[in-house]
């Protein structure tokens, strides 16, 4: 697996003449080709800021950069006009919760799809319609050549979810960004996009970051996982390292307070508190007011993403204690 | 003391606080040949159910199954096209019973939607005032009212009454929701998808006030989620909707440890899975759910039931009961034909 997408202390920054948002505060984390990292955080942490950043979605006038996007060793954050539609439309793919933004209701989505196909690989007509049969085939479109006629609004959701998954994979991105993709699903049917998602993954070899507020549904499709909270990433390890042994006292309290078989009649384990307002630059640790492990160094100054063996990073004052176990 | 007290409960424990009775709720469609289109979404079909005084029953089922129609119906907020309901021996809406009015002080509901929920320009003061005083609390009382109700969901009364719903998070507006719906003091609380939209450790705090409330002041809930976890943890007992109508109907160990119809299997084992090492390997069912208005004859499971026969599509398979839960299938009901149902 080789080094697709590097990502360095990144920083996103929304400006307005009323208010400043510190979205993003210096996220790092590489994805490679044929892996899939998960990005876990509750809502506001800066899940879908960060994503759209690889893209550069964000308005440009009122939103401040800071550090690295490296797609394929090209940078991100200053890429010219033309390779940044190339990167959108051809290097990168992105797919969403709501697929109604995917597609254009006034085009069938035989039309939509063929047409991507055309513009990317300069096929003609017949060819690309034929591709695009294909790939709903590929996704289990039931009567793939009937539903190429379809309007999206004739389409269950998971139908169009499928759909906008086969749009995406068109154009043979390197990079599939998924944001909750399968939020709005219902469960029988979330499981089965899932496993699409894993299977098409591999068979197309791409790399994928898939961010959800789910644990369990990053569980099911990730390699890693990272851990975002107020705009950071606290931790971020190899999936099963993070189920069975998670080190930041965020990470542990969100695996804690998350309701699964077998708790029913315990006393749940709440985090306190809310997470913090992002108009402030963090001074010490984002998590201190609502860390029971809180010390005086832990407010000096933001913690250091930490190596902790085996891959696994962690950002707080305590990671090197609680490996001895005392804090545990 | 103050004026508006709790209820008594009246027809004893053993008497169901609630009873409904062949409910039904179908909704007309627009569209068709110049609007004329006689085609209606069976939101809720002939379902009955009954909740026990100081139970929790859950309700599970996916998105359009009716959760939220039972849920209404069930407050009066929409008139069921039939059925019947009784409040502790009361028939509802009828000459001898009592008034949707008094059904409304006695059951009250909580909603997703924290913020559209309440009104932005009333502080949160006034908002929880409002219901006790049009039911003639006077207003010291009212305001003493406020504080306990603020005190129970564990917002601080001097930093909270006087703010605006912009000015809270959304699990504390999901607080104020709460403390609004346990104003009048009722005997049951309908919760529709109320931690839904909440975080998960944000949710673990409004999950646990819950518990204790309900404790505290001998509430009964319906628990209507699409997060089986979550049904799991908090409910007696669960009621499993598909297409506007109970498939599965049983005690929480029954139904999460012994399913008996197809469909509940499925729902449960397309939870994903918490272990990386033991990671769903294969959907328990495919297709989406079809469409409720036009519902498939005899089993509306059946477009998506691996076991379906012939028998599932001419005949709607009755709730029939079996000792632990009760199940609407074919396979469970003695003598119905289907090749997996026990010959009389
Ligand atoms: N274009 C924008 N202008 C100003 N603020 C923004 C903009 N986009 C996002 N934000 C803010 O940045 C912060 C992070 O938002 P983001 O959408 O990344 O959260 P998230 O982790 O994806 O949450 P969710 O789970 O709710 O989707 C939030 O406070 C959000 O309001
Ligand atoms: N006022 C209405 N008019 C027409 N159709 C309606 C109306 N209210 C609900 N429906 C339809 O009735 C069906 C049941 O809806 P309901 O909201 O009860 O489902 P639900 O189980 O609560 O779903 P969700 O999990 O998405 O909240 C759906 O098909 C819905 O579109
Ligand atoms: S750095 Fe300190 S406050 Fe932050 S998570 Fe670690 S122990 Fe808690
Ligand atoms: S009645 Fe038939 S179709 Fe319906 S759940 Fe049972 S076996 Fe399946
Ligand atoms: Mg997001
Ligand atoms: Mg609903």
């Amino acid at each position: 697996m080789s080094e697709l997408l590097q990502v360095r202390d990144l920083h996103v920054k929304f400006v307005t003449p009323d208010r400043t948002v510190n979205a993003v505060n210096g996220v790092s984390f590489d994805v490679k080709r044929g892996e899939t990292l998960g990005i876990l955080g509750e809502s506001g942490s800066g899940k879908s800021v960060t994503l759209r950043s690889i893209l550069r979605l964000h308005p440009e006038h009122r939103t401040r950069w800071g550090g690295s996007i490296k797609l394929e060793g090209d940078e991100v954050l200053t890429m010219g006009k033309s390779a940044l539609s190339d990167l959108r439309g051809q290097r990168v793919a992105m797919i969403f919760q709501e697929p109604a933004t995917a597609f254009d209701p006034v085009f069938t989505i035989g039309h939509q799809i063929a047409e991507t196909v055309r513009r990317h690989t300069g096929k003609g007509e017949a060819d690309s319609w034929s591709r695009a049969r294909e790939l709903l085939e590929m996704v289990r479109i039931p009567s793939p050549a009937q539903r190429l006629k379809a309007y999206p609004h004739e389409m269950s959701g998971g139908m169009r979810q499928r759909a906008m998954i086969a749009l995406a994979l068109s154009c043979n991105p390197a990079l599939l960004l998924a944001d909750e993709p399968t939020t709005a699903l219902d469960a029988t049917v979330q499981i089965q996009v899932l496993l699409l998602i894993r299977e098409l993954q591999r068979e197309f070899n791409v790399g994928v970051i898939f961010v959800t507020h789910d644990i369990g549904v990053a569980v099911e499709v990730s390699d890693r996982i990272g851990v975002m909270y107020a705009g950071k990433i606290v931790e971020l390890a190899p999936v099963e390292q993070m189920v069975d042994a998670p080190r930041h006292p965020y990470s542990r309290g969100l695996l804690a307070s998350t309701v699964h078989d077998g708790m029913r009649g315990q006393r749940l384990e709440a985090i306190p508190g809310a997470p913090p307002d992002l108009a402030e630059v963090p001074t010490g640790c984002s998590f201190a007011p609502r860390c029971k492990f809180v010390q005086p160094n832990c407010i000096v100054r933001p913690p250091d993403l930490r190596e902790m063996g085996g891959s696994h990073l962690v950002r707080c004052v305590l990671a090197d204690v609680q490996e001895a176990g005392v804090a545990a | 003391m103050d004026s508006l007290l709790p209820l008594e409960d009246r027809g004893g424990p053993a008497q169901p606080l609630l009873l409904a009775t062949g409910l039904r709720k179908h909704f007309p469609v627009a569209g068709g040949l110049l609007g004329r289109s006689r085609k209606v979404v069976r939101a809720v079909d002939d379902l009955s159910l009954s909740v026990a005084k100081g139970e929790t029953l859950g309700v599970v089922g996916e998105s359009g199954c009716g959760k939220s129609t039972v849920a209404r119906l069930l407050i009066r907020l929409i008139k069921p096209d039939r059925g019947t309901m009784v409040l502790d021996g009361d028939p509802v809406d009828e000459p001898h019973g009592i008034t949707v009015n008094e059904l409304r002080r006695q059951v009250q509901m909580v909603f997703q939607d924290s913020y559209a929920s309440l009104n932005p320009r009333l502080t949160i003061a006034e908002t929880l005032a409002f219901a006790p005083k049009a039911h003639g609390l006077p207003a010291a009382e009212a305001r003493a009212r406020v504080r306990d109700l603020l005190d129970k969901v564990g917002l601080d009364p001097a930093n909270y009454a006087e703010r605006y719903p912009h000015e809270l998070s959304g699990g504390q507006r999901q607080r104020v929701n709460i403390a609004r719906a346990l104003a009048l003091r009722p005997r049951l609380v309908i919760l529709d998808e109320a931690v839904s939209a909440l975080d998960k450790s944000v949710e673990a705090q409004v999950l646990n006030m819950l518990v204790d409330l309900k404790t505290e002041l001998g509430l009964t809930y319906i628990f209507i989620s699409h997060d089986l976890n979550v049904v799991q943890y908090l409910s007696d007992r669960v009621l499993v909707m598909y297409l506007g109508k109970i498939v599965e109907l049983g005690s929480v160990e029954a139904i999460y440890g012994n399913p008996q119809h197809p469909y509940t299997r499925a729902l449960l084992s397309a939870r994903p899975s918490m272990d990386p090492r033991r990671r769903t390997k294969e959907a328990p069912i495919q297709g989406d759910p079809p469409n409720p208005i036009d519902p498939p004859s005899g089993c509306r499971f059946r477009t998506r039931c691996p076991f379906a026969e012939d028998v599932c599509t001419r005949v709607e398979p009755p709730l029939a009961d079996i000792g632990t839960q009760a199940v609407a299938c074919h396979m469970r009901v003695v003598g119905s034909g289907h090749s997996k149902a026990a010959t009389p």
